[in-house]
């Protein structure tokens, strides 16, 4: 009855971790809240066409150009109180993140794609680069913003259990590309099918609409950083079953940079180590 | 308990919750769980009471387990024992626990008062004694009543009453008032799929049942997206698609992309109201090129081909020049006296001898639903003109879609059809039933299915799904509608008047023999002085009856009273005069009868909130405040019938004309007096938990502990019977012996419901076939099927009607005896009244969203529904958006010749109409979208066609 499944726990405590230092180094309150705020916060998530945390934070000037872009763009909804829905908030002394920088948090207010993407075109300094936003044809497409990918919590995600919801599915604005149903059948029940939300990375541009609309207390369907929660597979490895696959050719062509440097070494040292009777 | 104090020892809390994760897995996937453990389980769950229960929404009929504790509902899940949902449930039914505990549930009665503190229509609600509440809405009654008589009062009923308060209302309307003002909001759901139920067998309700989702080959499922409104039942579907996924098919036809169809096999979008033209299609592919297909031994055996008249008009106000209507509204309006023939229904209606250009004149709006028997041959003839080319041609709904492959899937889905040995299951819900031709376009679907002889057989049937909890079971089998009583009964036909009256014990004749109102009517009446006082049962008809605008001035405008008892406030309760607090579904004993027949009940759960009441209990309490003499007078209707007096013969039966029809129709004297075979008493064994043993609250028959002051002023406790038992067992005397016997009380708490008729305490799962069906054997007497529904099976030999110099010629000859037969009808296409054109360019459609039930005051007021769905919004194609000049996100006005509503555009979302058409949910009443939509209904039905109406958009 061992569970070797990843504790979710875990990447937080990790986090904690590291604030945490920075907190017994330094000492005062104020002082450990700024300091740690403007180390980076790896589960920030950031406005479309930011570039990666690090790149991004050294070009961010701190303006808020680009919350004052997604407050003032038209048709912000209103939640039931009737507070304005406005998605980026600026980073202030507590957040934990690097202050004055733009983020969201999808629970309380989702990214909602505008497709003339106000945030990004008005940051002055590139940090927030449409240029990254280009799609096949050239054009600049909100669906190519990669603020986050979306992950499933499948223990708590209702859907799983057989349950009738796919909220997230609905919700999200690549509806069956960035979140598919994957039908499978029910062998509790034997004759419902469950329909399970898949997340394809390739589509989800992270904005959160998802992790806003699932009914769960917490949600079971969240955005984290591409680079959190994202694996990377072998270099060396292409799928045969797949006609094409996206960026295969740059994936080996690293694979060949790699095996230029390849040198094998004697296998001699090995074998002429009389230790085989060692205890 | 010693024994269960022993085995809580010998665990720690902590392995408690282990244990139940464990044996639920256990049970789920069908391990055998060790009893002692089973044991612990239970005992890590203690203090909660759980019940079964059905889910407050739609009419799937998934069965839940309730469970409470300290009086107030703390959980529910599937209850995997039931058939429907084996433990399932939707994202709504997930939340069930959660519907009563809304922040602003009303809890006490509101009344529109001066600062003197009485009423005032122009006056702010403000909050009142049940004493003074009824004290008004009686003084408002007696006015309306004596002025207009029985036809100046009315009741909006619901399909979501429970059986006890459908069947109470309908009572004391039709047995008490001698009104049959009573109208549910189930007729702008289920009114087309009745009639033609009515016209086709007889007799209402679906042959088949869910059972044939697993035993079918084949779904056609036509104006309906199952996906997000019976979504356990789309699981099933998809599941049966999963075991085969090469023989099973899934056809979707609708006019615009949803969920459903990007579950399909073959998609099929087709213009709205073509659905007529496809099935007249595949009518004429079996007939004309696969006669080999029609099976003739089942149609000769058990079939006979009928038509009717087309000149019926479109449900609208037969007076087009009506003051209160505007001139663009009657610009539509005209076309319910007469219609200009179109270019693309002209050939269609070429075997009447009409033209395009011609002007039909609606000369049978009277007779609408007139049809006498044809031969095959001229039943032939008028399919002629539905040829593949002419039909796609008009019928493509999507402009980008080439027409090639549009009639290529046609033909595909004809082909299905045809196949033989292939089984095929057609479901539909709203798009056939909300429709102007709705009940036509229901009969066509049975056409086909007969002509094929697939019908009534296991995996092999046309299946309506209904909308709503108990639109079957309360609205439907009780007849809460204004043409009907009881078990397919209605109230012009004197031997059912004579057998309700005899049931009830009432006098003969008391009944009205005139079809009153249905609830559009209603609201027509309330708007031109007819009807004066109102009372609204757990339903929100300001919210969902077309053409909102006409009806929120009759209400505010108008002299007259409007009662609304609601848990919650919505659009209705804000137009009142009165509002009453009602209890909610688990806060009462109950019953809901679901799509496939299946009666299913519960036990109160709760004591209900401040002083809300039961509904069964605020209808009878009303009864106490009128005499006999009141009602039972003679009164004359407004077209000259005489209701006799029937007084002189109350006494003959013993009643006294000061009695009060409490006391007549109520009161345990009076069930004493009806079903005196009946053990009443309260408590009774059923009444108790067959878990904990503990006894339930009944709070309309034993009080509770609140103790409410009541109408009277004095604390509520009780009937002193068990009233809902009385209710039900009375209503059961209707149907037993003529196919909708439905078991007695009690057995209904011990099963997960049964599939009427119940013979023998057997369920049917298969009506009209004897190999399932009691009655089919005992009808049809040695042969495999009788369509023994007795409605409507003597008329008249007649011909296609054919215009000549303007008259209408039929050639009626002897009337023939259809026992036990079918009817395979033949229903021409016609071009709905209001169709796009430059002015107002684009369709419009409605209907829901998974997330929402009906007007959202439930599920609105679920935190995590709302933020799921937070709005209703305008779904549109992104050319269309483009062309209008805005984007995705961005507020539209969207604009009929009937009013005009803000909503939030989505080019990407769940629904993706096609170039010209738009869809918008009605849910949200922030995006009034009834003020928009037009009040045309089917003739037949008088169901309001919610899907089609044209609409310009343009930038707010």
């Amino acid at each position: 009855m061992t569970d070797k499944k990843p504790d979710p726990k875990r990447r937080k405590l990790l986090v904690g971790f590291l604030q945490g230092i920075g907190f017994s180094i330094v000492g005062g309150v104020v002082w450990s809240a700024i300091v740690t705020e403007n180390k980076k916060d790896p589960l920030v998530l950031r406005p479309p066409g930011a570039y990666p945390e690090e790149e991004f934070l050294k070009k961010c000037i701190k303006c808020g150009l680009c919350v004052i872009a997604c407050a003032n763009r038209e048709n912000v909804p209103f939640d039931r109180q009737g507070n304005k829905m406005v998605t980026l908030k600026l980073a202030t002394p507590g957040d934990g993140k690097p202050i004055g920088t733009p983020y969201f948090i999808p629970r309380q207010v989702p990214c909602y794609m505008c497709i003339d993407i106000p945030c990004a075109f008005a940051c002055p300094t590139k940090a927030l680069d449409v240029e990254l936003l280009r799609n096949e044809k050239g054009e600049v497409d909100i669906n190519k913003a990669r603020m986050g990918v979306a992950v499933v919590d499948y223990n708590s995600c209702i859907a799983f259990w057989g349950l009738q919801c796919d909220a997230c599915v609905r919700a999200c604005p690549l509806m069956y590309k960035a979140i598919y149903i994957d039908v499978r059948r029910n062998r509790r029940t034997g004759k419902h099918a469950m329909l399970v939300p898949v997340v394809d990375p390739d589509y989800c541009t992270g904005c959160g609409l998802c992790e806003f609309a699932c009914p769960t207390d917490k949600p079971a369907i969240f955005v984290l950083p591409r680079d959190v929660a994202l694996g990377k597979i072998g270099k060396h490895y292409v799928r045969g079953w797949m006609e094409t696959e996206e960026n295969v050719e740059e994936k080996i062509k690293e694979r060949e940079k790699e095996l230029q440097k390849w040198q094998p070494k004697t296998p001699e040292d090995y074998l002429n180590t009389e230790d085989l009777l060692n205890e | 308990m010693e024994q269960k104090n022993k085995s809580a020892t010998k665990v720690s809390r902590r392995e408690f919750l282990k244990l139940s994760a464990a044996a639920a897995a256990a049970a789920a996937v069908g391990i055998p769980v060790p009893e002692d453990v089973q044991a612990a389980a239970k005992e890590a769950q203690s203090g909660w009471q759980w019940d079964k229960a059905v889910c407050r929404f739609c009419g799937t009929g998934c069965g839940i387990m309730v469970a409470t504790k300290n009086d107030r509902i703390v959980a529910v899940k599937g209850d995997p024992l039931n058939p429907v949902n084996r433990g399932l449930n939707c994202i709504k039914g997930y939340f069930t626990a959660k519907i009563m505990y809304g922040e602003d549930r009303l809890t006490k009665p509101l009344l529109r008062m001066n600062e003197k503190g009485e009423f005032d229509k122009k006056g702010k609600f403000r909050p009142v004694s049940w004493q003074k509440a009824y004290e008004i809405m009686v003084k408002k009654f007696k006015e309306a009543y004596n002025e207009l008589g029985p036809e100046g009062i009315a009741i909006f009923a619901s399909g979501q009453y429970t059986i006890m308060e459908g069947y109470a209302a309908a009572k004391l309307m039709k047995a008490g008032f001698r009104s049959n003002n009573i109208d549910p909001n189930a007729r702008h759901c289920m009114a087309s799929a009745v009639a033609a139920f009515i016209q086709t067998f007889g007799i209402d309700e679906p042959a088949g049942c869910y059972d044939d989702i697993e035993l079918t080959d084949t779904f056609v499922v036509w104006g309906s997206n199952m996906a997000e409104m019976h979504p356990v039942l789309w699981a099933r579907v998809l599941d049966r698609k999963l075991s085969d996924p090469e023989r099973v098919k899934i056809v979707v036809l609708s006019t615009f992309r949803h969920m459903t169809m990007d579950g399909a096999d073959i998609d099929i979008i087709f213009k709205p109201q073509t659905d007529l033209l496809i099935q007249n299609y595949i009518l004429r592919e079996i007939v004309y090129n696969h006669p080999e297909a029609i099976d003739w031994d089942f149609v000769n055996n058990y079939c006979a081909f009928a038509t009717g008249y087309i000149d019926i008009g479109y449900g609208m106000r037969g007076n087009p020049d009506h003051p209160k209507y505007s001139k663009k509204e009657k610009e539509t309006m005209i076309k319910e006296v007469v219609k200009v023939i179109s270019k693309d229904e002209a050939k269609a209606l070429s075997v009447y001898g009409l033209k395009e250009g011609d002007k039909l004149e609606m000369k049978h709006r009277k007779q609408a639903g007139k049809h006498w028997v044809i031969t095959f041959e001229e039943f032939k003839k008028a399919l002629e003109p539905y040829t593949l080319d002419y039909v796609a041609e008009v019928a493509k709904g999507d402009p980008d879609e080439p027409l090639e492959e549009f009639k290529k899937k046609l033909k595909a889905l004809a082909d299905l059809y045809i196949e033989k040995g292939r089984k095929v299951v057609s479901f539909w819900t709203m798009g056939f039933n909300q429709h102007t031709r709705g009940t036509w376009v229901n009969e066509q679907v049975y056409a086909i299915h007969l002509l094929l002889g697939k019908h009534a057989k296991p995996g092999n049937g046309a299946f309506s799904l209904t909308g709503q909890p108990s639109a079957c079971g309360t609205a439907r089998e009780v007849g809460t509608f204004a043409h009907r009583l009881p078990a397919d009964m209605v109230v012009f036909n004197p031997k059912h008047r004579e057998i309700a009256e005899k049931i009830w014990k009432i006098p003969k004749g008391t009944i009205n023999p005139k079809v009153g109102s249905d609830i559009v009517q209603i609201m027509r009446d309330l708007e031109d002085g007819k009807i004066k006082w109102a009372w609204v049962h757990v339903c929100n008809p300001w919210q969902d009856t077309a053409n909102a605008n006409h009806w929120i001035k009759a209400a505010r405008e108008m002299d007259n009273f409007i009662v609304v008892s609601d848990a919650y406030p919505g659009i209705s309760a804000k137009v009142a005069d009165l509002i009453l607090p009602s209890a909610m579904i688990y806060e009462k004993w109950g019953a809901y009868g679901n799509s496939e027949r299946r009666t299913q009940h519960w036990r109160q759960q709760v004591t209900p909130p401040g002083e809300a009441m039961p509904d069964e209990w605020q209808i009878i309490e009303f009864s106490k405040f009128f005499k006999l003499k009141e009602c039972w007078k003679e009164w004359k209707l407004r077209d000259g019938t005489v209701l006799p007096n029937v007084l002189e013969e109350a006494k003959k039966m013993g009643y006294d004309p000061e009695m009060t029809l409490y006391d007549v129709l109520f009161s345990e004297e009076a069930f004493k007096r009806t079903i005196p075979h009946v053990d009443l008493r309260w408590p009774q064994p059923v009444a108790y938990n067959p878990e904990t043993g503990r006894l339930h609250l009944n709070t309309s028959a034993a009080g509770d502990k609140r103790n409410v002051k009541g109408v009277d002023g004095k604390p509520w406790k009780g009937y002193g019977f068990f009233i809902q038992k009385a209710l039900w067992e009375e209503y059961r005397l209707f149907g037993l012996g003529h196919g909708h016997d439905l078991a007695d009380f009690d057995t209904y708490h011990k099963v997960r419901g049964l599939r009427w008729p119940v013979v023998d305490g057997k369920e049917t799962p298969w009506r009209f076939n004897a190999k399932y069906d009691p009655y089919a054997r005992k009808y049809g007497k040695g042969k495999e099927f009788a369509f023994y529904g007795p409605a409507l099976k003597k008329i008249p030999k007649g011909s296609l009607p054919k215009l000549e110099n303007g008259e209408w010629k039929v050639e009626f000859g002897e009337v023939v005896d259809l026992t036990n037969r079918a009817k395979i009808f033949f229903r021409p296409y016609m071009e709905p009244p209001e169709v796009p054109d430059k002015e107002y360019p684009f369709w419009l459609c409605t209907g829901r969203v998974l997330e929402h039930w009906h007007s959202g005051t439930m599920t609105m007021r679920v935190p995590e529904l709302y933020r799921s769905m937070p709005e209703a919004l305008c779904y549109m194609h992104p050319e269309d958006a483009k062309k209008i000049g805005v984007k995705d996100g961005d507020i539209v006005w969207i604009e009929s010749r009937r009013g005009r509503v803000k909503a939030r555009v989505s080019t990407r979302g769940r629904n993706r109409p096609p170039r010209g058409l738009v869809f918008v949910p009605w849910f949200d009443e922030r995006v009034y979208i009834n003020k928009v939509t037009l009040d045309a209904r089917c003739p037949i039905s008088k169901q309001t066609d919610y899907k089609k109406c044209a609409v310009k958009i343009y930038p707010a």
